[in-house]
């Protein structure tokens, strides 16, 4: 096994140990199922609303009406979800001095740091290939187009792997699990914002590099089906930007 | 085997390493000796690659520590402070994880967990989980940890604290079995622990290393003069000068009890003949005359003190031969 695998197994196996994933994952399966399950209810009603006015069967557009707004509300939710997940990357091997067994093995800091973003990326993707039961058991009772619901998904993936690489970045920076958690929430919401900041500002230059930097307008293309390399761009440079900056902050702990 | 030139670290302004040179021999078990915060931790920090020095180098294995860090990172066995260990694995997966890290094979490893576990006795709790073993058992897993890969170096920082006993004991053995194959450096602010199992002994204060030598010729080294315990049964009002006017008696003492006393010879003399023939013929009665050497844990103190005292340089003897022999 390579240094990258070993470690990668080692977090696994923490976090199926660890009451974090359980928690994490149980809130984020019912919220997302729940969302889910409002958003139909809410399309049904419209259904028979439509029936009753019109006295016809309206084809209703199930992506408009479930899907976009289920993604929107995830992204909400994974902004304080999965802080909680990373947390502990870093923090916890600060906390127990296991910081010093890493260092002083022959591995080294990128196989250190991209092992841990794999472990969290994987058990995140794995919560997420959960609730396409949504789509699944939906497509059984309603027609609705498969394309944006895929590049959603495709969204609240890059969306997630940014939001997790934030997190481990935040990790890397201190040895309190809780102040690791608020600083990757911070940095989250500081991104949001930055789109609110750009479109305030408008055509400007300033305005369309702050819409540029924030994840708002490259998600809501992704959501709405639209697939695009300078999206799928900004993602990938976020999250090496974010890594790199953790490689750094890692590799400092040792000149300090 | 291990070379430390010249070593100085600086955190801002703060030195925590001025000027360190030692070396270690193969097969040999040095002890790193000074009270909490005189740099031992700092040291062995710099040679496991952990940290870089301000200036100096240092090399391990024939491997220099800041160009090539994953050779000397893989010769090297460390059991920091705190054994580095993950409370939710077991023995054997976290003992099989580190094997992993250390680039052992997969044949090569489940023979030395194994071994380890035999060897630093985890025998019985071997699939328990580590946050549930007492400390005395986490520290063999954090020693058995710096064993996995049969690395030549072994740093180990303070190996038996906190540990009861007998459990310092089996420590010990287990240290002293290791070496002639594996070349130990550990840390330790007990002192008898230097005393029982290590070759040489480097007392490190405030950053400097204040002595180097082998354990018993440290404290023989120190004395200025030849120390002796006199007790007897009925002392004269003037037992005392009339010690002290015996040729060759520098200086009598007055110990705690009046029937007894402490008397400085000259360096080399040995006066315990010409001392209980004086005090028979007298009269005193003779209970007790005994050579008084300086323990280490004295030797301590003053090096620690006297530096202080007298100002860098006076104790800087790196050189052993200087000394007259004990």
């Amino acid at each position: 096994m390579t240094p990258f695998q070993t470690i990668l197994a080692k977090e696994l196996r923490c976090f199926f140990v660890s009451p974090i994933l359980y928690v994490v994952g149980a809130v984020f399966l019912f919220i997302s199922g729940l969302i889910a399950h409002l958003m139909t209810v809410n399309a049904g009603q419209q259904a028979v609303r439509f029936l009753q006015v019109q006295n016809t069967y309206a084809q209703l557009n199930l992506n408009e009406l479930v899907f976009r707004s289920l993604f929107y509300s995830l992204d909400f939710v994974l902004m304080f979800l999965l802080p909680i997940l990373t947390m502990r990357l870093f923090a916890e091997e600060r906390k127990l001095h296991t910081f010093e067994l890493l260092l002083t093995s022959p591995v080294g800091i990128n196989e250190l740091i991209s092992a841990k973003y794999m472990s969290v990326l994987v058990i995140y993707l794995g919560l997420l290939s959960l609730t396409s039961l949504t789509p699944i058991i939906l497509s059984l009772y309603a027609s609705f187009h498969w394309h944006p619901i895929l590049t959603g998904y495709v969204a609240l993936a890059f969306q997630g792997g940014l939001f997790l690489a934030c997190g481990l970045l935040a990790s890397a920076t201190t040895e309190n699990q809780v102040v690791a958690a608020f600083l990757s929430f911070g940095m989250i919401l500081l991104i949001w914002l930055l789109g609110g900041l750009g479109s305030l500002l408008g055509d400007t230059t300033i305005g369309t590099v702050l819409s540029y930097l924030s994840f708002t307008e490259h998600y809501d293309r992704l959501v709405r089906g639209l697939l695009e390399a300078k999206d799928i761009v900004y993602y990938l440079s976020g999250i090496v930007l974010m890594l790199f900056i953790a490689h750094r902050v890692v590799d400092s702990h040792r000149w300090s | 085997m291990i070379a430390v030139q010249h070593v100085s670290k600086h955190y801002g302004h703060h030195r925590a390493l001025d000027d360190v040179t030692f070396h270690v021999k193969k097969g040999e078990i040095l002890a790193f000796l000074g009270p909490n915060g005189a740099g031992k931790t700092t040291t062995m920090r710099i040679l496991t690659c952990f940290m870089p020095q301000s200036e100096g180098s240092a090399t391990v294995a024939g491997f220099d520590c800041l160009d090539q860090p994953t050779d000397v990172k893989r010769h090297l066995g460390y059991l920091p402070e705190i054994p580095p260990l993950y409370p939710e694995l077991t023995v054997d997966e976290y003992l099989t994880f580190v094997g992993r890290l250390k680039r052992l094979t997969p044949q090569r490893l489940a023979s030395r967990t194994s071994h380890v576990i035999d060897q630093v006795g985890l025998g019985h709790v071997h699939h328990r989980v580590i946050g549930h073993l007492s400390k005395g058992f986490r520290q063999r897993v954090g020693l058995a940890q710096a064993l996995i890969h049969d690395p030549p170096v072994l740093i180990l920082d303070e190996p038996t604290v906190g540990l009861d006993p007998k459990q310092i004991i089996e420590i010990r053995e287990l240290i002293k079995s290791l070496a002639g194959s594996h070349t130990i450096i550990l840390s330790t602010h007990i002192l008898p622990e230097a005393m029982a199992i290590c070759d040489r002994v480097v007392i490190i204060h405030e950053g400097r290393i204040v002595a180097e030598d082998a354990p018993d010729r440290l404290s023989s080294r120190l004395r200025r003069s030849e120390k002796m315990s006199l007790t007897v049964k009925q002392p004269q009002p003037d037992w005392l000068e009339r010690l002290g006017t015996l040729p060759g008696v520098l200086n009598v003492l007055p110990a705690a009890t009046p029937n007894t006393c402490t008397v400085d010879c000259e360096l080399g003399k040995d006066l315990r003949e010409k001392l209980s023939q004086f005090v028979v013929s007298r009269g005193y009665g003779l209970l007790e005359l005994k050579p008084l050497s300086l323990s280490l844990e004295e030797v301590f103190l003053q090096l620690t003190h006297q530096e202080e005292d007298a100002g860098p340089g006076e104790f800087d003897h790196h050189d052993s031969s200087e000394q007259p022999p004990a």
